[in-house]
């Protein structure tokens, strides 16, 4: 490598940066190297590596007295969260919140996505319906965080609504966390499901509706089945942004908690970065669960 | 397909209906910026410029609005950087590992932000601390570059596939060496990419608050760590709610030029908004 650089630089035929152009054209090797070595370091050195330093971390405990990281592994942390019922019930009422925010998004998504994919004749009216449900993924969190707010707060504009039929609404809470939460995914449930009625032939539909199968019928029979990966693809962001999630529930959800407070409380009020680092593996092991279940419906195509 | 009338009827007001339930909240938060009360309180009685007025002069905002945008500019910046140099390599070279790399790009804002954000924590902890490296803006860009790599990576990537290598290589047959070719070719053909990845990164960028969260230190708050600081607080109501107004429409140009110029706006949204 030395060589050739000495016999690039005292090429006579060109100054300097044409002489490295013709070392990088004869090195692609070193080309690579120049674009990967950076990104690599960050990645993996920091990011892997700091994923790295948490996992170890899992392992270590909190001295009591003096709340300083004891770094002799052990397996008290796991212990703790596997024992104790209150972890229990936060863990199955958080994945109880992801399945059923998952089924709402679901129930939105197919209507709308129906209606842009396989109804709306023109392409602009198609594009307008998709953009405009794609729009407010950037609207920012915490704006639409404040929105569902003052939608569900006590004397806000739910019970506003609700109040000339004698009702009122839920308040802030687990239904309220729920919805909102929804709320906030329903895009990326929306995208992958009109992606998959567009792939789907419209040929299909007019031979389901040529046998004799009304809508409905064609529906359930046809769109569905073949819509499988589709919806499987968005219910991987609905279902692990949900787990992951613990802002929402503070904003609308009363006094409900969910899992990912555990691992924010213990990191920030109670000082025990070990017990909340073997927390983060509930989520880490149900989202690759999940990943690795679905694998096999091509859903991780339809990303 | 072949739907009765009555049928495309009942899809057309569901599907008007979902869209109402996306956009009607958004629209409260607007309307309620200008409602005069003092405390929360619907449906608004009286007209008002005050609170704009408040929030636009307000100390904690503006700190909050620069330390947000320096977050942004310097994540992105790292982003740019980083994320179009893996695409080129990824797209251009054969090596051992490349997809193992995609996966490892992706894994940041696939991860929980909150997994993300503890694992940047206990490793800056760990390591930056003793260093005497405090947390604060640099460690907060840190974390932001992070995830924000993946939009750059995936529109430049995008975008480099489509295009192909035969311009680049017609570019080299006629005598232009590596560097040429990038300045004259391949940086023209993937410009408005890199663009589009940056809009989306800033965006993310702004919009961050878990890894904000975890990766900031005493006298750093960021715009939304600012308003979710305030939420809790009595009396900030109607300031927070300005706030809030102004970021939907300042957010909604960008997002819209950034959709019309990505080869992919299902791609791009899709490694979306985490909080």
């Amino acid at each position: 490598m030395t060589a050739t650089t000495t016999l690039a630089a005292t090429d006579p035929s060109g100054g300097p940066s044409r002489s490295a152009s013709r070392f990088l054209y004869r090195h692609p090797r070193v080309r690579l190297a120049g674009l990967l070595t950076a990104p690599l370091l960050w990645l993996v050195v920091l990011y892997l590596g700091s994923l790295l330093v948490m996992i170890v971390a899992a392992f270590w405990s909190t001295d009591s007295f003096t709340g300083s990281l004891v770094k002799e592994p052990t397996l008290d942390n796991f212990r703790t969260l596997l024992t104790n019922p209150v972890y229990r019930t936060v863990a199955l009422r958080t994945l109880g919140i992801a399945i059923s925010v998952t089924v709402i998004d679901m129930v939105l998504a197919l209507p709308i996505a129906f209606m842009a994919a396989k109804v709306v004749r023109s392409r602009r009216v198609r594009y307008a319906i998709v953009i405009a449900v794609t729009m407010p993924l950037w609207a920012g969190y915490l704006v639409k965080g404040y929105a569902m707010q003052t939608m569900f707060i006590n004397n806000g504009v739910i019970d506003w609504m609700l109040a000339p039929f004698g009702l009122k609404g839920p308040g802030l809470g687990l239904l309220a966390t729920i919805l909102s939460l929804a709320y906030l995914w329903l895009p990326y449930m929306v995208l992958p499901v009109y992606a998959g009625l567009e792939r789907l032939p419209d040929s299909l539909l007019e031979a389901s509706a040529d046998l004799g199968a009304p809508a409905g019928h064609t529906f359930r029979a046809v769109v569905l089945p073949l819509l499988v990966p589709s919806l499987v693809a968005g219910s991987i962001f609905t279902f692990s942004l949900t787990l992951g999630d613990y802002i929402m529930v503070k904003i609308v959800g009363g006094t409900t908690q969910m899992w990912s407070n555990i691992i924010y409380d213990n990191v920030g009020v109670a000082n025990n970065l070990p017990l909340a680092a073997a927390a983060a593996f509930f989520p880490i092991i149900v989202i690759v669960g999940y990943l690795l279940a679905v694998r096999r419906t091509g859903a991780l195509e339809n990303l | 397909m072949t739907l009765s009338r009555r049928a495309r009827w009942v899809l057309g007001i569901i599907s008007a209906g979902v869209l109402v339930f996306i956009y009607f909240p958004l629209l409260v938060v607007v309307i309620n910026s200008f409602n005069a009360s003092k405390v929360f309180s619907w449906p608004p009685t009286s007209f008002t410029f005050e609170w704009w007025q408040k929030a636009a002069t307000n100390e904690g905002v503006r700190a909050a609005l620069v330390t947000s945008l320096k977050a942004g500019l310097g994540a992105t910046t790292i982003a740019i950087l980083l994320g179009a140099m893996i695409s080129f390599a990824v797209s251009r070279y054969r090596f051992f590992g490349r997809e193992t790399i995609s996966f490892v790009v992706i894994l940041p804002i696939a991860l929980p932000g909150i997994i993300t954000g503890i694992a940047l924590n206990s490793a800056f902890n760990t390591v930056l601390v003793p260093l005497g490296i405090t947390f604060g803006l640099f460690t907060v860009i840190l974390g932001h570059a992070t995830f924000c790599i993946v939009v750059v990576f995936n529109n430049v990537l995008a975008r480099l596939r489509r295009t192909g290598s035969s311009l680049e290589e017609a570019a080299m047959d006629l005598g232009a060496g590596p560097l040429q070719t990038f300045r004259d070719v391949t940086f023209p053909a993937v410009r408005s990419a890199l663009v589009a990845g940056a809009l989306l990164a800033f965006a993310l960028s702004f919009d961050e608050i878990v890894v904000t969260t975890f990766t900031s230190g005493p006298g750093i708050e960021t715009l939304p760590q600012w308003i979710f600081n305030n939420l809790f607080r009595p009396n900030q109501g109607p300031i927070i709610n300005a706030v809030a107004a102004a970021l939907l429409v300042a957010f909604i140009l960008p997002v819209y030029l950034a959709m019309r110029m990505s080869d992919a706006p299902g791609a791009v949204t899709q490694v979306g908004a985490e909080p």
